[in-house]
């Protein structure tokens, strides 16, 4: 019998401190399994965000380096502009690189800088307790919004990748999901030509990933895997943006 | 003829390999972990007793087509695939 399955090389044999049936474990691998793949190990650099994969260091083996809150695109910007021989990658939450790095997020993009970024959207902000986030669904009820998200009061969802999109200087954009093991296997391809797009100098490119956080969902695993399907999906579509 | 190996230390329970396992040869283990959660086992036991029939016996795992399914949901990179 042969080995077909296993974990990647990038990826520590340790257990992370997420919750049972995050999300995070399944993109931290889908990164590990690319960078395997491409064999660009020993010259990749994470950049990790604030937020619940704040230490996401500690489970990749690979190079990395730690960002303030959502400053993770203007580190990013630095490594790759003094190593760019190097590939640079962001690893974010949608609180860090959509409400507290609004700012840094859209200039790099705007500049087109040639990094890669891996986008986790949970709709909330899972480090300090399921707060309502920017791309928290409009009647998600969190415990900043517990009525429910109100567009009057909370505006709507923000869809920043597609605004991101619109920039002339952002290369590739595409939104996937981890709810399903079909889904995770477009993840996958998603991130991959993210990583390959840096090596070949096209420059700006980002992945979304719908990504579950059954803990502050106040849901099983299993139920945040469906609710992605079905909800969160509907207002966040999968596919290519750009 | 495949069969998939679960890290029982590393395993959070969090069942998701149960829910997409296309065969259903995943089961919950009577015992728990060092962690204190009762992770998973490769077995079609415990999950799959339905309208009340005894647990099958372990052997029938050898459904196990390796199709990975459980290896590429499960979040903490708990389970390797042999085929
Ligand atoms: S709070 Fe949510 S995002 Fe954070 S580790 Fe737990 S499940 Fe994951
Ligand atoms: S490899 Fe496929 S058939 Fe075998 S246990 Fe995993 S999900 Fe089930
Ligand atoms: S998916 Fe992984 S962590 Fe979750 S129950 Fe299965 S083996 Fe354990």
């Amino acid at each position: 019998m042969e080995k077909t399955f296993k974990k990647p090389q990038s990826l520590r044999d340790i257990s992370t401190h997420y919750c049972p049936g995050c999300g995070h474990g399944i993109a931290h691998r889908l990164i590990a399994e690319v960078v395997d793949e491409l064999e660009i190990r020993e010259r990749v650099i994470g950049v990790a965000p604030v937020g619940c994969a704040v230490i996401a260091y500690d489970y990749w083996d690979f190079d990395c380096s730690e960002a303030a809150h959502g400053r993770a695109l203007a580190v990013a910007t630095g490594i790759k502009r003094v190593r760019p021989q190097n590939i640079i990658f962001t690893y974010q939450g949608d609180g860090d690189l959509a409400a507290i790095g609004t700012n840094e997020t859209i200039h790099a993009a705007n500049r087109g800088e040639n990094v890669t970024v891996i986008f986790i959207n949970n709709a909330i902000y899972g480090m300090t307790g399921g707060q309502m986030a920017p791309t928290t669904l409009l009647a998600q009820k969190t415990v900043t919004s517990p009525e429910g998200r109100q567009e009057r009061l909370h505006g709507y969802p923000l869809k920043i990748s597609e605004i991101l999109a619109s920039l002339r200087a952002v290369k590739y954009v595409e939104r996937v999901s981890l709810d399903s093991p079909k889904e995770i296997i477009e993840a996958k391809k998603a991130v991959k030509l993210a990583f390959q797009n840096q090596i070949d100098n096209i420059g700006f490119s980002l992945v979304e990933i719908l990504s579950p956080c059954p803990t502050y969902w106040d849901m099983s695993p299993k139920e945040a895997m469906d609710w992605i399907r079905d909800v969160m999906a509907k207002e966040f579509p999968l596919g290519r943006i750009k | 003829m495949a069969k998939i190996v679960i890290n029982r230390e590393k395993c959070k329970g969090c069942l998701l390999c149960i829910s997409f396992c296309p065969k259903g040869l995943i089961g919950l283990d009577k015992d728990l972990n060092r962690r204190g959660i009762k992770p998973v086992k490769f077995s079609r036991q415990a999950n799959l007793n339905k309208g009340g029939t005894p647990p099958k016996a372990e052997k029938e795992t050898s459904d196990c087509i390796g199709c990975s399914m459980c290896a590429i949901i499960c979040p903490d990179c708990c389970i390797e695939v042999y085929k």
